[in-house]
């Protein structure tokens, strides 16, 4: 996949030069570009100083960021307490079986990326599944389906 | 400087926007929060406003209709709450909006089938106030949640807003430190440390520069009353900010979001904007010589950055690690210069502390934990929701009175408390009143006021392995107890729940348990212990089944059960066999059906799907 050098020296260059914008920085490659590109970290790097493998290093250890490209959906299961007593273990392996990737996997035709998430603090509708940013409530293995059936 | 200059302006302004104001016509506050988003609430307030349109009322002058924040009881979304006569609607739909205008704007009715009807008693109740879970509650930190407009700095001040940063401006900074140190307010974050002493602290240390930092890091799982202030309540975590930062004497402040909370990052900036325009943020505040500015810092998805030295690390752009705890924050912390570090939630009562007064906030709580604590609560119980009440009372009133008992009538069995660093306390104990140190007592914590209730459905060992799995995930990897530790633990305890466990297994535990305590560096591993801990402590029992007799009696460690038909209870229905993923459910029609249990993954779906509970775990 071509990355595209003028979107990302925009993002860098519409960032506040300070080693505290860092991480919004990544998280708007994230956003924007559906990943943090190698390409990325070298000119973040360049432009800032900073040595690339402390980018590196920030990009691995923060969740919220990728290193290779997300589907065009990204499907959060909740794993909160609340959601694990209500059968969110269950619900992660029904989409599993449906999507025939595991978790933290994409897709091969990258339509959705899977994802576990520690709590997105909507416990009263446990279990929850966030697709994108929709939050869909009281979900069962047997609802997955159609959860997932109107992302194309 | 902006728009209010002096202390006198800000009366004059709240005097001005209350004689255009709407509070005396009938009002229509539709709930905002994630959680009613999530169940349709914007469909149903559009759908407020096209029919209020139509029937050629004018919003604002005729009816008020009011996008609020988060009220609590978010099983029964969305919400709408209708003033002045304080009628709650639950789980409103776009098309029941027509009756509502009909019967409780224009007319004096009430819309019968969407009030509240209470599980046990079959009663039926309109005003919000008299439901049983609003009815305990003594709301501080949650004052305006659900009554104002997040968006709007106008509702916050009509509601009394910032009039406590002029009473604090008024005063000596050293005043309101002590302010806040004879209110006995404790943070409310998860270790509870005296707030005022925190502050003192810091304004002691010597340096030119110090900062004030909010921690909306909120990420015990279970817990989401930050989530809930930060979207529906932002101004007053602000206001609290910014006394807190002249009683320091500091000029910047940091508010540390997690990333999962979008909304919060917007209301936030919104309110931050707002209050900057009005002359409450910035240079010459309220036309004093103290200046003070607050940024919003995004986090990345970390746990361990809720601790408070990493998410610290984490604002200056670097990978979010803890350090050692020997180095106070208050004397080295952001950028290594003295800073406080409060949650939401402490943040938010520091307005009304100021403008009360000490005596009147520690007429609240317990001995040594004051005020009120606002706990969510969650999982197996009938409502859950935030609740907000005074420390000390008993987890059987936070169960029961408030929370409706357990559903379809299932045995109480533990609740956990303060996430992956608290415990889990059993039924032998439901008496215990909760404060920072009764909890800790028990073996558990306050953590950031997670409530997860248990029903006898839920095995215990599972949920200590939950714990640790989850734990494992989100540990640094900086010190060995907890990178290692924390592993060994979850492979002896993924033997136990899959049928390997072996005598001693329970003692190597505690023993892992006891090294984490005493070696790891930061509160993320010296509590790691906790889930584990407690459960051996209160369901060894529930191990040694696991152990001895490769059973799960609690019917969930998937090894170790098997899932079975009733063939009494069994119509031949068909369901479950047309939803096996596994297609290893055979029958005739109208015949008992049988599980091929060789071939059976135990997904659960058969069980769920069943309309005659015929599915039996074994």
């Amino acid at each position: 996949m071509a990355v595209d050098i003028n979107k990302i020296d925009e993002i860098i260059s519409s960032h506040e030069r300070s080693e505290e914008s860092l991480l919004s920085i990544l998280q708007s490659f994230q956003r924007e570009l559906n990943y943090v590109p190698e390409e990325g970290i070298k000119r973040l790097s360049e432009s800032f100083g900073v040595p690339e493998s402390r980018i590196f290093a920030m990009a691995t250890f923060y969740k919220a960021l990728s290193l290779v490209p997300r589907g065009r959906h990204t499907i959060k299961v909740c794993m909160g307490t609340a959601c694990h007593l209500k059968g969110g273990g269950l619900i992660l392996e029904a989409i599993e079986r449906e999507l025939g990737v595991e978790r933290s996997g994409t897709t091969k035709d990258m339509r959705f990326s899977l994802e576990t998430v520690n709590c997105v603090g909507a416990c009263a509708m446990a279990p929850v599944v966030v697709v994108d940013n929709e939050y869909h409530g009281h979900a069962s293995p047997s609802n997955v389906h159609n959860i997932l059936k109107k992302y194309e | 400087m902006g728009a209010i200059s002096s202390f006198s302006d800000l009366d004059r302004y709240r005097e001005k926007i209350s004689s255009s104001t709407i509070e005396d016509i009938p009002r229509v506050l539709i709930c905002f929060g994630t959680g009613c988003q999530a169940n349709g609430s914007v469909k149903v307030a559009e759908e407020f406003e096209r029919i209020i349109k139509d029937k050629g009322l004018k919003i604002g002058v005729d009816v008020g209709l009011k996008s609020t924040g988060c009220h609590g009881y978010c099983e029964n979304g969305p919400l709408v709450a209708i003033k002045p006569k304080d009628i709650l609607y639950l789980r409103v739909k776009p098309k029941d909006v027509a009756e509502i205008v009909e019967k409780s704007i224009e007319g004096d009715d009430v819309v019968e089938r969407l009030l509240y009807k209470d599980v046990n008693t079959k009663e039926v109740i309109e005003k919000y106030q008299s439901i049983p879970f609003y009815k305990h509650q003594q709301r501080i930190a949650l004052r305006n949640i659900g009554e104002i407009d997040p968006t709007s700095i106008d509702d916050y001040i009509l509601r009394g807003g910032y009039s406590a940063l002029v009473k604090a401006l008024q005063m000596e900074p050293g005043e309101v430190v002590s302010e806040i140190e004879k209110s006995g307010l404790r943070g409310r974050g998860g270790g509870g440390f005296p707030a005022g002493r925190k502050w003192s602290s810091c304004r002691n240390t010597d340096g030119d520069v110090r900062y004030v930092i909010c921690n909306g890091d909120e990420g015990d799982p279970g817990a989401f009353m930050d989530r809930s202030t930060m979207e529906g309540d932002p101004h007053s975590i602000i206001e609290g900010m910014i006394i807190g930062a002249y009683a320091i004497g500091s000029n910047h402040g940091y508010i540390y979001v997690r990333d999962e909370y979008p909304l919060a990052i917007k209301n936030l900036q919104t309110a931050i904007d707002s209050a900057r325009e009005m002359g409450f943020l910035g240079r010459n505040i309220l036309g004093t010589d103290f200046d003070f500015d607050i940024k919003i810092s995004r986090g990345g998805g970390a746990f361990v950055c809720g601790e408070s030295s990493a998410l610290m690390r984490s604002i200056e752009g670097k990978v979010g690690e803890p350090r050692a705890k020997y180095i106070r924050s208050v004397e080295k912390g952001l950028y290594d210069k003295p800073t406080v570090l409060n949650n939401v939630e402490t943040w938010a009562n520091v307005p009304v502390i100021i403008k009360n007064g000490a005596e009147w906030y520690s007429q609240f709580g317990t001995e040594n934990s004051k005020g009120t604590k606002v706990f969510s609560l969650v999982g197996k119980v009938n409502n859950t929701g935030l609740v907000e009440v005074p420390m000390g009372i008993t987890i059987r009133e936070l169960v029961y009175d408030i929370g409706g008992g357990i559903p379809k009538g299932k045995k109480f069995k533990a609740v956990q408390t303060g996430g992956p660093s608290g415990g889990c306390i059993p039924e032998s104990l439901i008496d215990l009143q909760i404060d920072f140190d009764s909890l800790t007592e028990a073996g558990s914590m306050m953590g950031s006021g997670g409530i997860i209730v248990m029903d006898e459905d839920t095995c215990m060992v599972d949920v200590a392995k939950y714990f640790i799995s989850f734990l494992v995930e989100e540990s640094c990897g900086k010190c060995t107890p907890c990178r290692e530790g924390l592993r060994r633990m979850l492979e002896i305890l993924t033997d136990i729940t899959e049928g390997r466990g072996k005598e001693g297994d329970i003692e190597l535990l505690e023993e892992l348990c006891d090294v984490l305590k005493w070696g790891a560096l930061c509160g993320l591993g010296t509590s790691a212990a906790n889930p584990v801990l407690t459960t051996i402590r209160y369901f060894r029992d529930e191990y040694e089944a696991h152990i001895r007799d490769k059973k799960c009696p609690a019917g969930v460690c998937q090894a170790l059960i098997t899932y079975r038909i009733d063939p009494e209870k069994c119509t031949g229905c068909m369901v479950c066999a047309r939803k096996c993923p596994q297609q290893c459910i055979s029958g005739e029609k109208r015949m008992p059906h049988t599980i091929d249990t060789e071939r059976c993954i135990r997904c659960g779906i058969c069980k769920e799907v069943c309309p005659f509970d015929a599915v039996i775990v074994e």
